[in-house]
């Protein structure tokens, strides 16, 4: 019972591949923002994948509403949150910034900082300097350029 | 030898790793997915009435008592599976089932239900799929649990077969039914 | 029969891979000559029984024997030979036991290619390889049997293979990845062997390095391939998704780097000796990872396996063993160990420190991205959440950007301290000619002005040119290693040029069309001829036809198909693509909307073809400096027959 449940349910995510509409807009500028909204959504049926490239039929109809709300004049933001409200975190692609994904969105800029301390402490740190003569100096550089790399 | 304790660090992270990725097999199917309108009120809407074209059918008519609201339609295999079920719990139950006939069509889910017979006190039609996105619906059949006051408590996705009823919505049904008596 | 020798002749493998890890170990420990060398024969004697099973299963899969079940999951008798072929490794079962006959082809390549290692070491290497490898069997033979019978009710026919991987792809991609992961295991399994040693020397550095080189460039290839063949096939232009599955590869090729370039430095400098081993462990913990992660079913992608828990909780036992092992043993011994050297903030080895910090960064930016949904999941006790494309590139394009201006002016590095001034003071037309020319070029032949893609273009330019003129003054290049760096350093600015453009400039429409009707797009002008039926081995088609030109000129006719596979009735969107050095033009088929017109998605798509030349570039300059003279016999080379003290 159960496997013929899987059987159908990924039958019918087959469907979640290179979907094309052709919906219409009267600017260059609502069509991009309609392409970025569909690659930023995420298809709530698919396994992985945006409504951009999904032909499952409720990616249709959230492209179908994410076009009629472009035409209503709503703002991306708006959009957004239509979705969030419905499908919760999971439709989005870009997760909202939040308690809940603090560490997410500054977890790499923190590594990022502590890597660069790391650096400093150690590309910084003073190294012996042995007193050379600039005889000694001019064949130690001929050996290190010799040497590369 | 002096030991450098933070030689540990790799290790006590892949542990806390290894402790997540366990965690992670109790996790419940990634094919499914929660409702985020739990405890929220079943959305507005304004549709026809499948059998009566001429009446239409708002949030009113869904209050009142705990009731169960069925996603289906005619394209969807599970549901003609689960169909049984919700005919024995339409009979067996003073509970009311009220059906959304999904991206469908008229005439077709109107000869389905003859053949199958009908459950349902009464079946809106969302022949667009808005009162389906505003209820989270990603795939037919979905089941929804209302208590009296037209919140909704409970969703299951898939067919409601006897073991589903037995052990999940059942439970929820009773327990809102005794809230809302007591 | 066949099935069952092939399954008997696993068990046997299992053997072999344990005595592996037992007998040259049990050599080392009671300095026994005799047993330490068993290693090379036990390797060859596992690869042999490894290649038999394989072939006994791909034997199945040619001969259409259906009451093996893996074999009636993922073929049919219509499939086409090449398919049934690499339908061997189409799913878990059968990919996983490629994996487990290339690790012991690693393993045998190492038992016959490590003349410098000391008998003592080579043993100790040999044994961790064969213990990793008696982990992979038993998964197998416990849990991923792919001899599995399902008599006495066996199908007539087969499920048939996913039509998506009915394709090119799918004959290399995998195998050039797993080669990859798999491969890794030998710098893995060399740190393993050295730390147990107690000595941490510049010899331990200079055997890793070709195998380390290798595998990586392995691994370079089968992301390339991975990522071209999403392209094609797909059908939506994209070509890197963050997917859960890419991220498996790319991680372990991120770490690859730093492990390479660190290599490189503890051999020559004796710095970062002991974080050099614990890259060649993360390293291939990534690779063990990331198996864990496709495998397991924890987390959601489109090219995951199924779905099994047991597996799952194998995988990750292993995990336990192996990564947790060895990451005690690290804090354990490694200790002791010191780098001597030391460098000022401008030379090479600060240079190479940043690589390596800022590969780590994004390597574990990625990780965190990729398992935080699970994360979330389970802390939260089941709300989900999606961590996708736009925070990956808001993550990790920026440290890509560090990374590739600390690659453009790292060759004017020195060891120890640097003479970048002289970098300035020679090129200094050149460096600043650059931007103005692209500027200039961007402004003709493209719609606007992106500064960042023109920052990074530069960079690229600088890069390559300053590469190129190194080339060519005659007998600067003193080696195969260097000239595989250039080669692999040229191949990464090739790539990102072909990033930038791409990301920056590609045009691309959805439009309804009805036949004879024709869009212009980036100066080009398509064309929709019209739709006909075509019958293919295994599936029915609606082919368009479309025309190409520019300025009236002929460039391409380009034919996608919509094909529906007779078993199973998946439809799948075959684009097509008039493919060019510095552009595509990609054309892709929807719906059909009402009686006569059709969707149609329709890309330009300049420079996309460099991404994967760029890796291509990449590949062989880490292939090339395994030709170096010294990784070859040298003549007169003392103390191979050394039998070392042991820690």
């Amino acid at each position: 019972m159960v496997r013929i449940l899987w059987v159908i349910l990924l039958a019918v995510s087959f469907n979640c591949f290179a979907a094309i509409d052709a919906y219409p807009f009267p600017d260059e500028q609502l069509q991009q923002r309609y392409d970025g909204l569909i690659a930023e959504l995420r298809c709530p049926q698919c396994l992985n994948t945006n409504l951009a490239g999904s032909d499952a039929m409720i990616a249709q109809d959230l492209r179908r509403e994410v076009h009629r709300m472009l035409l209503d004049g709503h703002t991306d933001d708006e959009i957004l949150a239509f979705m969030y409200e419905r499908y919760g975190d999971f439709i989005l692609y870009r997760p909202r910034l939040g308690a809940g994904t603090l560490v997410l969105w500054l977890g790499p800029l923190l590594l990022l900082m502590f890597a660069g301390f790391v650096w400093f402490r150690l590309a910084r740190a003073k190294p012996e300097v042995l007193e050379i003569n600039t005889e000694e100096q001019a064949r130690l550089d001929d050996l290190l350029r010799d040497s590369d790399p | 030898m002096t030991f450098n304790k933070s030689l540990l660090i790799p290790l006590g992270v892949f542990g806390l790793l290894v402790v997540f990725l366990a965690l992670g097999f109790r996790l419940q199917d990634p094919h499914l997915l929660p409702s985020v309108l739990i405890d929220k009120p079943f959305p507005e809407f304004e549709l026809q009435d499948l059998r009566q074209p001429d009446q239409l059918r708002t949030l009113a008519d869904l209050s009142g008592e705990v009731s169960l609201v069925n996603v289906w339609a005619t394209w969807c295999p599970n549901c003609l599976i689960e169909h049984p079920e919700l005919l024995r719990i339409s009979r067996e139950t003073d509970l009311p089932l009220y059906g959304v006939n999904y991206n469908d069509d008229n005439g077709k889910a109107l000869g389905w239900l003859a053949r199958h017979e009908n459950p349902y006190e009464f079946s809106i039609v969302d022949d667009k799929g808005t009162l389906a996105i505003d209820l989270g619906v990603y795939g037919a059949p979905e089941t929804f649990v209302l208590d009296a006051s037209g919140v909704i408590r409970f969703r299951h996705v898939g067919p409601v077969t006897p073991e589903v009823w037995r052990e999940t919505l059942l439970p929820v049904v009773e327990q809102l039914q005794g809230m809302s008596d007591g | 029969m066949i099935p069952e020798l092939g399954h008997f002749s696993l068990i046997l493998a299992l053997g072999l891979s344990v005595a592996l890890a037992v007998l040259p170990a049990l050599g080392v420990y009671r300095r026994d000559a005799l047993l330490m060398q068993t290693g090379p024969s036990i390797a060859t004697g596992l690869f042999v029984l490894l290649a038999f099973s394989f072939g006994c299963l791909m034997y199945s899969f040619i001969q259409d024997d259906f009451s093996v079940a893996y074999v009636a999951n993922n073929s049919n008798s219509a499939l086409p030979l090449q398919y049934k072929i690499s339908a061997v490794w189409g799913a878990h079962e059968g990919s996983f036991l490629l994996w487990t006959l290339i690790a012991s082809g690693w393993t045998l390549a190492v038992a016959a290619f490590s003349r410098g290692l000391t008998f003592d070491m080579k043993a100790r290497v040999l044994s961790v390889l064969g213990l990793l490898c008696a982990g992979f069997a038993s998964f197998l033979l416990f849990t991923s049997n792919p001899f599995d019978r399902n008599l006495p009710f066996h199908p007539a026919d087969g499920g048939d293979l996913n039509p998506l991987l009915q394709d090119f792809g799918l004959i290399v991609h995998p195998p050039m990845l797993y080669m990859g992961y798999v491969g890794f295991a030998v710098p893995f399994a060399l740190a393993i062997a050295t730390l147990t040693t107690g000595r941490l020397d510049a010899a331990w550095a200079r055997w890793s390095r070709p195998w380390t080189n290798a595998a990586w460039a392995f691994l370079t290839v089968g992301i390339t391939l991975g990522s071209w063949w999403a392209y094609y096939e797909l059908g939506w232009g994209g070509w890197w998704f963050w997917d859960a599955v890419e991220n498996a590869s790319f991680m372990p090729w991120l770490m690859g780097i730093a492990l390479i370039h660190s290599l490189a430095a503890s051999e020559k400098r004796g710095v970062f000796k002991s974080w050099t081993v614990l890259l060649a462990i993360s390293t291939f913990s990534l690779s063990l990872l990331g198996a864990f992660l496709v495998r397991s079913g924890v987390l959601t992608s489109v090219h995951a396996f199924a779905v099994d828990p047991t597996r799952g909780i194998f995988i990750l036992m292993f995990l336990v063993l192996v990564i947790g092992g060895s990451l005690t043993l690290y804090a354990w011994k490694a200790s002791g160990i010191k780098s001597e050297a030391q460098f000022e903030w401008n030379s090479r080895e600060a240079m190479l420190l940043i690589n390596n910090l800022l590969l780590v960064v994004a390597t574990a930016s990625v990780l965190l991205g990729t398992l935080y949904p699970l994360l979330y999941e389970v802390i939260t006790d089941g709300k989900k959440i999606s961590v996708g494309p736009p925070y990956f590139n808001r993550v990790f394009v920026p440290i890509v950007c560090l990374l590739f201006i600390a690659m453009a002016v790292s060759p004017f590095s020195r060891w120890r301290r640097t003479s970048g001034d002289v970098l300035l003071r020679q090129h200094w037309p050149f460096l600043l000619a650059t931007p103005v020319i692209i500027c200039l070029v961007t402004y003709v032949v493209a719609t606007g002005i992106d500064v960042i893609a023109i920052g990074v273009e530069t960079l690229a330019v600088w890069i390559l040119v300053l590469l190129a003129r190194h080339w060519w003054q005659a007998g600067s290049i003193s080696s195969a290693s260097q000239l595989g760096m250039m080669l692999a350093h040229a191949g990464i600015a090739v790539a990102i040029l072909g990033v930038i453009v791409t990301i920056t400039y590609s045009e691309g429409r959805d439009v309804r069309m009805n036949p004879g009707e024709s869009i212009a797009l980036a100066g080009y002008d398509i064309t929709f001829e019209g739709v006909q039926k075509v019958r293919g081995p295994n599936y029915l088609a609606d082919q368009a036809e479309f025309n190409v030109t520019r300025d009236g000129e002929f460039v391409a006719k380009l034919r996608p198909e919509k094909r529906v596979y007779s078993v199973g009735q998946n439809v799948m969107t075959e684009a097509d693509m008039d493919p060019g050095l510095m552009r595509d033009v990609y054309v892709a088929l929807g719906e059909k909307v009402g009686d006569t017109a059709w969707a149609v998605r329709v890309h330009v798509k300049p420079f996309v073809r460099w991404i994967w030349l760029g890796g291509l570039l990449v590949a062989l300059g880490g292939f090339v400096t395994l030709l170096d003279k010294r990784y070859r016999r040298v003549r007169g080379l003392v103390s191979n027959n050394v039998v070392g003290t042991a820690a």
